[in-house]
């Protein structure tokens, strides 16, 4: 068990830098994910931590020894690959065993801890076949076997599940948390799915173009998202967008107005704004209600999608853009009709203008 | 009626047409028609007409017989002694026309030894054609030394120039340089690299032994022309079969090596554990190929010793061609070429079989 701390780490290629200083602590037993779309550098970093890549600079403590220059092997860690890495030619138990092998561990040892991480993930019937003979979720199975076996004090897990269906998916998602449960180790977990990240963190680290973007537990991120990339990035369909004027400030409430959007306060604590700047209102399509009677704009639908559970209306705006709004029970809307539109202030974010993400970023 | 595979594909026959027609013509018929020869007496320009004369050829080229013969001994019963050595009956009183031994008949030493447990006696093997058998016999020597050693050296340089270096397309270059070099213009090269007056070789043992080890007739010495030549081919064609090791190698995903890292595996025991299993097919590929160009070995023969010093570098292809071409013996050479297949397919058979994947 131990905790990992990474202190202004940065890792360039060349001139090309990739990872721009980047500050993580990781406590003991935490479970750690890694966020941000492709190219952020979030498996960088984790290669980084691994071993794998080496540190251009900044210091990496695992437990209370600084790792930057020991071989993978002495760092104590465990990976699991997206590839799953498993060795074609062996057999599952001289997969798992791999570690023990190199190690020079006895058979009667080998057997036994092999016996036991079988046990923990149920695939003592699989212990004889080779990864041929595997489906997908089986050698993912088989890869964490692996890593368990050796008892590390961190498993760092790269994209483990995006090469598996989503049925499965989700299955070896419940499982990786039990498994962290079970263990209770260390473990960062790298991912573009935000679904994974919410479900299994303890603590998000969303990244973008080598940087931290924001820390914290899932929902402090997803209610209190510190910048416009967060807000986007977390929570599907992604956050709502609008360019509104601050018209009047009352400590941590303001009023804004659009030229869709009529007056109306909510709230500002990413402050402070001053009465004429301009600003981007954030409304999650799920605080976002379509009743006649709290109606503060108006739209014409332009897209349904029915879920069952839920329906997601594709609104278009008098000036052009259009609101995601994600009811939580199956309406039916036709397409073209006029809607009034209103949402709850209190759940509204608002932001300095800065300029908006781009849609669907992850 | 015309099956469907030939009925409704005119144009596809007719785009193959011109392949099919090459190599029945080139492969195909060649091969056959060597098969068929090798049973027949057919010289190359004969006014003669063929005549067939079934396993003839054959026998004539792997006839093999033991004798075994007692010394001969003087009236006293003592062995009779000559240069220090047994004497022993002349062989050629058994081997020419001999009634009593007509099986015999036409056969020549090929080699003898002291027959075991026999006391003063001595086993001698007659050999029908016995530049044919020492032919079989280098070749064999050839394959079993070049096989291995290529192959090793090979992937070694392979295993070298398979990394992330600075200027390694220099080594993979200078490395890959002797195979598209023409393997007469190498053999030349080498012919006066082991020349035995102002040869390289002997000027670069000379000179780094102060003038300790004397210039050595590397082609012309029986006991040295054969490694010579071995050596030589070893180093022309190691730098192809390098390639075909790197192509396997980049097969073998970098993940496994990544996960053997983090599982603190050693170089040997990743060479061990990932890399070997990985190459099993390439070294299946390999093995076999080496095989059949040592097996073909002629080039180098023909251009630097012909066959000797004393027949020490006789192969069984340089024996085809001079039979075939330079005693015009069309059938014997066939026999011969039909003896090269048969040994080649065994062996490649074998080795697929020893080299099996393990179910």
């Amino acid at each position: 068990m131990a905790k990992i701390s990474l202190k202004n780490i940065k890792k360039s290629y060349g001139n090309v830098d990739v990872i721009k200083g980047v500050d993580i602590e990781i406590e003991d037993g935490e479970f750690c994910v890694f966020v941000g779309p492709s190219g952020c550098g979030k498996s960088t970093l984790l290669r980084m931590i691994a071993g794998l890549e080496d540190i251009s600079a900044g210091d990496l403590v695992i437990g209370k020894t600084q790792v930057n220059d020991l071989p993978p092997s002495q760092r104590g860690v465990a990976m699991v690959f997206q590839s799953y890495a498993i060795f074609p030619h062996m057999t599952v138990r001289e997969n798992v065993a791999f570690g023990l092998t190199i190690a020079g561990a006895s058979k009667t040892e080998k057997d036994a801890k092999v016996a036991e991480a079988a046990r923990i993930l149920q695939m003592e019937h699989l212990l004889d076949r080779r990864p041929s003979q595997l489906s997908g979720g089986q050698r993912q199975r088989v890869a964490i076997g692996r890593a368990i076996v050796r008892k590390p004090q961190v498993f760092l897990f790269d994209e483990p599940l995006s090469n598996l269906d989503a049925a499965l998916r989700m299955d070896m998602r419940m499982e990786i948390g039990k498994l962290h449960q079970q263990l209770g180790a260390t473990m960062v977990y790298v991912t573009h799915d935000q679904v994974e990240a919410m479900t299994l963190a303890d603590k998000i680290v969303v990244l973008k173009d080598g940087k931290v973007m924001q820390t914290g537990a899932p929902m402090d991120l997803y209610h209190n998202p510190a910048n416009l990339f967060v807000a986007g990035f977390l929570g599907a369909p992604s956050m709502n967008f609008m360019n509104v004027e601050v018209v009047g400030v009352k400590g941590d409430v303001a009023e804004v107005s659009s030229p869709v959007l009529g007056k109306v306060r909510v709230s500002a604590k990413r402050g402070p704004f001053a009465v004429g700047e301009a600003a981007i209102l954030g409304l999650r399509p799920q605080y976002i209600t379509l009743e006649s009677g709290q109606a503060l704009m108006t739209g014409k639908v332009a897209l349904t999608e029915r879920l069952g559970a839920e329906t997601v209306v594709d609104i278009g705006l008098g000036d052009g853009t259009s609101l995601i709004a994600a009811l939580p029970q199956d309406t039916v809307y036709s397409v073209g009709s006029d809607i009034a539109v209103g949402f709850d202030g209190d759940k509204a974010h608002l932001f300095k203008a800065e300029t908006l993400p781009e849609k669907g970023a992850h | 009626m015309a099956s469907k595979f030939t009925r409704s594909n005119g144009t596809g026959w007719l785009m193959a047409g011109p392949a099919v027609t090459l190599i029945a013509a080139f492969v195909i018929f060649p091969f056959f028609f060597a098969i068929a020869l090798s049973f027949t007496n057919q010289r190359l320009i004969s006014p003669n007409p063929t005549e067939f004369t079934g396993l003839a050829n054959y026998r004539q080229l792997l006839g093999l017989s033991m004798l075994t013969l007692d010394p001969v001994r003087d009236d006293a019963g003592a062995v009779v002694m000559k240069d220090g050595a047994a004497q022993y009956p002349a062989l050629r009183s058994f081997t020419r026309k001999n009634p009593k031994y007509p099986q015999l008949d036409g056969m020549r030493e090929w080699f003898a030894f002291d027959t075991p447990f026999g006391g003063d006696a001595r086993t001698f093997i007659l050999a029908r054609d016995v530049v044919f058998m020492i032919a079989i016999m280098n070749t064999v020597l050839f394959v079993l030394v070049v096989a291995p050693v290529q192959a090793g050296l090979a992937l070694g340089l392979a295993l070298l120039i398979n990394q992330r270096l600075r200027g390694i397309n220099v080594f993979r270059a200078i490395y890959f340089m002797p195979v598209v070099v023409s393997i007469v213009v190498v053999s030349l090269l080498w012919k006066l690299i082991y020349d035995g007056s102002s040869g390289l070789l002997n000027s670069l043992l000379s000179s780094i032994s102060f003038g300790l080890i004397p210039p050595v007739e590397w082609l012309g010495d029986p006991s040295t022309a054969l490694g010579a030549i071995i050596a030589m081919s070893i180093w022309q064609a190691v730098g192809f079969h390098m390639v075909i090791w790197l192509s396997g190698l980049q097969t073998i995903s970098p993940t496994l090596y990544e996960a053997a890292a983090i599982e603190g595996a050693s170089k040997w025991q990743v060479f061990r554990f990932i890399t070997w299993p990985g190459l099993r097919n390439t070294a299946v590929l390999i093995l076999i190929v080496i095989t059949m160009q040592a097996f073909g070995l002629f080039a180098q023969i023909d251009v630097m010793t012909n066959g000797g010093p004393l027949d020490s570098t006789q192969t069984i292809v340089f024996q085809a061609i001079d039979r075939g071409y330079g005693k015009q013996d069309i059938s014997g050479a066939s026999a011969i070429s039909v003896i090269l297949f048969v040994i080649v397919l065994t062996i490649s058979l074998f080795q697929r079989w020893l080299t099996r994947e393990k179910t």
